[in-house]
């Protein structure tokens, strides 16, 4: 009986590991980490100049009141001067005026709001998102983006970035790939071709625009910085009281604890 | 103050109460670890109709508003996101709490004679939570929430004949929309807290009728008196020995709590989706559907059924039956020792098998059927996606643990139970 069983659990095994490899071997997209930070409110004052100016012709972000930027170290005189374009005051929120009626006519979508975009996506997939766009006659706009495949947004920020195309490269074994992948040291895409071949995906550039590499990196870094701070603008004062909240409950556990001990030493 | 006591005593009775309820209850002294759950879940029901309530003073059940205003909550409300948090980690907690209370009771034997009905309760609070959770969360009106309700409401279509019409009986529409939210708030700020805390009176009540079990099984309120005490042998005072230890139990657990709401709020997308913080959009359906964690292992049960005869009322039928199987176990169980202490290893094995089943089955719950590929040529399963398999090989340890009780707690080897507590 029991070698039966065992005999059963080595079949089923055996089942498992010989089955195909499946997609495990290309691994899809190969994202960068974002390098926003929270506390950083140089970057959140530039990514919050950046979205009005360059994100604020089609997306709103509708739930965030423009003195909430005071939280950023703005003053409500520099958020009015420097920020604020239309009659809007400073406790509204950010809206825009394209309607989405009209919007969804010219891009098939109406562009999302972004306010908890941040949330939705993660500040990893923001950021590789806007490395992300390459220029691709197939598509409607002229453009197309390595992380999210025919995505409406043409790339509305290739004068700083400049316009790239796709490259291609062959390899016939899959450890040379991704050593080749983690060389790139920037957003890739590893799939496995028929033939057992694997092809890396990279992005290249064509036309170079105003900035260079790393400084549309820091452009785009700070925009997804902003964007993480208007997702949850409280997440620096939740961050700050927690610990005085944790430091606070493991003072009354320890006091807790010796209360317990005491009323229970009573006991035989 | 004595005399204001005894005008109320006089005309209510409130010292009865207390001392019948908590005061001069008697409680086995060598209570452990996991029996903190108990007093932790009644911790967690108050502070999720505490918070509760706060969210309902700026909350908007309207499908054109709900999703708006819990952003308003979570920016414009002061203190706002903390209450907020507060109730979508309550909601997770008090899960974690209650299956790990229910655990409890089953490695225990807690419901075991003269238990009964404790347990019948506590599986109609288990019922009661599920219902409430569900509710909830549609509120958000995010697209999870949107679609989880299309998804649970629709599982109901499937029972042959009156389907249909009592889906759309539960939905007061033909998809999940303003009237289904409407209800559904009713239900979760209302009717089914309601039923919730007459449920939990009643299983305390019938609890300190009569007395607690232990880890050892040891039946301490019908033991010899101490003639010190005045107690059982290995009884004391609920109060103050269990008030301050539960106390403790409460400030742990609230460390761990904060941590979450503080730091870990969304808690990796379990306790919050990402996908709930895009607006329920009934024209878009997402491409990965998944429930709240704490309903996954049954979820799992669901897709692993097959249909056949042209329905697909079997995973339907299967998922009720995980849940409601609960209610038969103190009469499956017929062991002659309740505690694991002193159960052979029968009983032991089959318990073990049934929690590796729930977690393998919860975490199956949460992923893609495709996550683990398909098996390949040459195997009787060639081209069945390997999760689907391993989760119907699941779902039928996890009924035989029922089902095989009778027999496997009579066969079991069992050491004889003690007459006192083993303490310290």
């Amino acid at each position: 009986m029991r070698a039966r069983i065992l005999t059963a659990c080595v079949a089923l095994a055996a089942a498992f590991a010989a089955s195909t490899p499946a997609l495990a071997e290309g691994d899809g997209l190969r994202m960068i980490p974002a390098p926003a930070h929270r506390l950083d409110d140089a970057s959140l004052q530039r990514g919050a100049r950046d979205f009005v100016n360059y994100c604020m012709g089609c997306h709103s972000a509708k739930y965030m009141r423009y003195n909430r930027l005071t939280e950023i170290g703005l003053t409500e005189d520099q958020i009015k001067n420097n920020l604020m374009f239309g009659d809007a005051k400073i406790g509204d929120t950010m809206t825009i005026a394209m309607s989405p009626v009209e919007a969804k006519g010219w891009f098939g979508n109406a562009p999302p709001d972004l306010s908890v975009i941040a949330r939705v996506r993660g500040n990893e997939w923001l950021y590789n998102y806007l490395l992300g766009f390459y220029r691709d006659d197939k598509s409607a706009t002229g453009w197309n983006n390595l992380v999210f495949h025919n995505v409406g947004m043409p790339h509305v920020l290739w004068q700083l970035q400049g316009t790239r195309v796709l490259k291609e490269t062959e390899f016939e074994e899959y450890p040379k790939a991704v050593a080749a992948a983690i060389a790139a040291r920037t957003l890739t895409s590893l799939e496995q071709a028929p033939g057992g071949k694997y092809v890396l995906t990279t992005l290249e550039m064509q036309t170079p625009g105003t900035m260079n590499e790393q400084e549309y990196g820091e452009f785009a870094a700070d925009l997804v910085n902003y964007l993480d701070f208007i997702a949850e603008p409280a997440k620096n004062q939740r961050i700050r009281l927690g610990m005085l909240v944790v430091l606070f409950l493991g003072v009354l556990f320890i006091l807790a604890y010796l209360t317990k001990r005491d009323y229970w030493s009573e006991l035989h | 103050m004595s005399k204001l006591l005894a005008w109320i005593d006089d005309r209510f009775p409130l010292t009865e109460l207390w001392e019948s309820q908590w005061g001069k209850y008697i409680a086995p002294k060598n209570f452990n670890f996991w029996y903190y759950f108990g007093s932790l879940a009644a911790f967690v029901l108050v502070l999720q109709i505490v918070t509760g309530i706060f969210l309902t003073m700026n909350y908007k059940p309207d499908a054109t508003k709900a999703f708006d205003s819990v952003e308003y909550i979570m920016r414009d409300v002061p203190w706002g996101w903390l209450i907020r948090y507060m109730h979508s980690t309550g909601a997770s907690m008090f899960f974690v709490v209650v299956y790990l209370h229910m655990f409890r009771g089953l490695m225990y034997g807690s419901y075991r004679k003269p238990r009964e009905l404790i347990w019948i309760f506590g599986c109609f609070i288990y019922l009661a939570l599920m219902a409430e959770a569900f509710f909830g969360y549609l509120l958000p009106w995010g697209q999870m929430s949107y679609w989880g309700a299309q998804v649970i409401v629709n599982l109901f279509s499937s029972i042959p004949l009156i389907g249909p019409d009592l889906a759309l009986w539960i939905r007061g529409d033909y998809t999940i929309s303003d009237v289904t939210l409407n209800r559904f708030f009713a239900f979760h700020v209302i009717a089914l807290p309601l039923v919730l805390l007459g449920l939990v009176a009643a299983h305390l009540m019938a609890l300190h009728e009569v007395g607690s079990n232990n880890p050892d099984g040891v039946d301490v309120k019908h033991q010899p008196i101490d003639p010190k005490t005045g107690l059982p042998l290995d009884g004391i005072y609920s109060h103050p020995y269990y008030t301050i230890k539960d106390i403790v139990g409460v400030i742990g657990f609230l460390i761990v709590f904060s941590l979450v709401v503080f730091f870990l709020p969304e808690m990796g997308g379990y306790f919050l989706e990402a996908n709930n913080f895009v607006p329920a959009n009934p024209l878009q359906t997402p491409v990965h559907i998944a429930p709240v964690w704490y309903f996954t292992p049954y979820y799992a049960m669901l897709r692993a059924v097959p249909s056949f005869l042209g329905t697909q009322v079997w995973g339907v039928l299967v998922m009720g039956a995980s849940v409601l199987i609960f209610f038969a176990l103190p009469w499956l169980d017929r062991g002659k020792v309740k505690s694991i202490r002193y159960r052979g290893t029968l009983y032991k094995t089959w318990l073990t098998i049934f929690v590796v089943c729930f977690l393998i089955l919860g975490y199956l719950g949460v992923v893609p059927v495709t996550v683990w590929g398909q098996f390949s040529d040459g195997f009787p399963f060639y081209g069945a996606d390997k999760a689907t398999v391993v989760s119907r090989v699941l779902t039928v340890f996890y009924f035989l643990f029922f089902l095989l009780m009778p027999w496997y707690t009579v066969r079991d080897k069992t050491k004889p139970e003690p007459t006192r507590v083993t303490w310290k």
